[in-house]
C-alpha cells in the first residue's frame, strides 16, 4: 500500500549539547509506517545543525525569534506555505509556543494543522505556577517560593533549610549548598533570563521522566517513562533507559485526564527513596529524547501529526523497558556556500 | 525474601531493574542464587546447594549468603521483604 504524503514543518533544529526536539521529532515521523513525510525545517540561527541534515530536512527556512511578534511569524509562515504547502507544523521550542498557540486558528484558516495545549494548559504550568498547579490537581510538588532581590536570600535557611534549588523562570536551575553560593546562582540565572526567580525545596531521590501525548479530551494517547543513565554538566540526558515505572504513568494519566492535555509534553519528576513522587517541571512539547519511545514501541509525533489532522488515534499502553538511548556527536562537513545561503537568504 | 518478579537476568550476569532503570552485574553463583530466588527456591535449599555444589563450609555460606541478600535488599531488587 502507497504511503500517504504529508509535508511537515519543524522547529527546534539546534541538535547541539542541549539539544532542541526538533530533530528526534523528524526521525520519529520518518520513521512512520503510515505516512510519507516531507520535512520542513524551522530555524532561529544559521548555526542550528538541523539546516544542514538534507537527509532528513528537504529545505529549512529562518523564521523571526519569538521576540518580534505574531505578525511577523505568521506573515513569514504565510510565505513559506506559499511555496511548501505545509500540512502540519509541530513547534518544539517552550518560548515560541506561545505565538503558535495565539495562531493557530489563522494557520489552521491557511490550511495549516496544529495540534498544541490551549492557553490554560500551557500558561498554569509555568515553574513559577507548578506550587498552585500542584494543588489544583493533586500531584505533590515541591515547596517553592519566587524571589525578586537577593536581600531575600538570608531568610530561606530557615524556611528551606540548604541544600535549595535556585531556578529561573524559563530556564535553567542549580543547587545551592550555602547562601553564597544561593547569591552567585541568583545573578547567574537573572542575568540571562530576567526575574522572578524560583527557589524550590530540594528534593533527594532519583529524576525520572516521562513522555506523553494527550487528545485533549482527557485521554493519554500514548506514555513512555524514562530514567536518565548519563547526564551532561548541562543535566540533560545524553543516555537514558526506559523504566516500568507503574506510578508515574498513572501520574501523568491522571495529569491528562484532569488538565485534558492536548499535545505532547514531558514530565519531569523526582521519585523519592520512599516511592513518593513529585513534580518539577512540564514541558509542553516534545522532549528531545522523544525519539527513544519510538524504540520502544510508540510514536508519539505520528500520533500528533494524525491528531493534528483530525483522525481518530487509539491509545497505547505497550512499551519495551530496556529499551536505551546513547546520544553522539558528529561533524558535519558543509560547504561555506550552503552558510552564505541560510545567513543572508534565510533559506536553504 | 522474593526479588522483584520483573527483574531480567541473562546468561551472562547482567541483571536489569526495569523498575529503575539500574543494571547490575552478578559472577555466576550469584546468577545461580538469583535464579533460585526468582524461582522461590528456599533459603534453606539454596544453601544446600551451595554446600553440595561447591568447595565451602556451611559457616561461610551462612555469611556470604546474608551478605548477598542485604546487597539485593539495598539495590531494592527484592519485594514482601517480611
Amino acid at each position: 500500500m502507497r504511503k500517504k504524503q504529508l509535508t511537515i514543518a519543524v522547529t527546534g533544529l539546534n541538535n547541539i549539547d542541549s539539544p532542541g526536539p526538533g530533530i528526534p521529532v523528524i526521525r520519529s515521523l520518518i520513521a512512520s509506517k503510515e505516512f510519507s513525510f516531507r520535512i520542513i525545517g524551522l530555524s532561529y540561527d544559521s548555526m542550528e545543525p538541523g539546516i544542514y541534515m538534507h537527509d532528513l530536512i528537504e529545505k529549512t527556512y529562518h523564521i523571526p525569534l519569538p521576540s518580534a511578534g505574531q505578525q511577523s511569524l505568521l506573515k513569514r509562515l504565510e510565505y513559506i506555505h506559499s511555496v511548501e504547502k505545509i500540512d502540519v507544523i509541530i513547534p518544539n521550542f517552550d518560548a515560541e509556543l506561545f505565538n503558535f498557540i495565539k495562531l493557530q486558528s489563522k494557520l489552521l484558516e491557511m490550511g495549516i494543522h496544529t495540534f498544541l495545549p490551549t492557553l490554560k494548559q500551557f500558561e498554569e504550568r509555568h515553574k513559577s505556577e507548578l506550587a498552585e498547579y500542584g494543588i489544583k490537581y493533586g500531584i505533590k510538588v515541591p515547596k517553592s517560593k519566587l524571589i525578586y532581590s537577593v536581600a531575600e536570600i538570608p531568610n530561606l535557611g530557615f524556611e528551606f533549610g540548604y541544600p535549595l534549588v535556585v531556578k529561573g523562570k524559563f530556564y535553567d536551575a542549580s543547587v545551592a549548598y550555602s547562601p553564597e553560593q544561593a547569591i552567585s546562582i541568583f545573578h547567574k540565572i537573572s542575568g540571562k533570563w530576567g526575574l522572578p526567580i524560583i527557589i524550590q525545596q530540594f528534593t533527594p531521590g532519583t529524576e525520572v521522566n516521562l513522555t506523553g501525548i494527550g487528545d485533549g479530551k482527557g485521554h493519554l494517547i500514548g506514555a513512555v517513562p524514562m530514567r536518565k543513565t548519563y547526564i551532561t554538566d548541562k543535566g540533560k540526558a545524553w543516555a537514558g533507559v526506559t523504566i516500568d515505572d507503574q506510578q508515574l504513568l498513572d501520574i501523568a494519566k491522571h495529569m491528562v485526564k484532569k488538565t485534558k492535555w492536548r499535545g505532547g509534553f514531558e514530565l519531569e519528576m523526582i521519585r523519592t527513596d520512599d516511592d513518593e513522587y513529585y513534580l518539577i517541571e512540564i514541558n509542553p512539547r516534545f522532549p528531545a529524547w522523544v525519539y527513544l519511545a519510538v524504540g520502544a514501541g510508540q510514536n508519539h509525533p505520528e500520533a500528533l501529526v494524525k491528531m493534528a489532522l483530525g483522525e481518530k488515534v487509539i491509545s497505547s499502553e505497550k512499551y519495551k523497558t530496556g529499551r536505551m538511548f546513547v546520544r553522539y556527536s558528529y561533524d558535519m562537513i558543509i560547504d561555506l556556500k550552503e552558510f552564505e545561503m541560510i545567513s543572508t537568504l534565510g533559506e536553504l | 525474601m522474593n526479588v522483584k518478579k520483573n527483574l531480567a537476568l541473562s546468561d551472562t550476569g547482567f541483571v536489569f531493574n526495569p523498575s529503575t532503570g539500574d543494571s547490575y552485574s552478578v559472577n555466576p553463583i550469584g546468577l545461580e542464587i538469583l535464579r533460585m530466588l526468582k524461582d522461590k527456591t528456599s533459603e534453606a535449599e539454596i544453601k544446600k546447594y551451595l554446600l553440595l555444589n561447591y568447595q565451602v563450609d556451611s559457616e561461610t555460606i551462612e555469611k556470604d549468603y546474608y551478605d548477598f541478600v542485604k546487597g539485593l535488599e539495598q539495590h531494592k531488587l527484592t519485594e514482601n521483604n517480611a
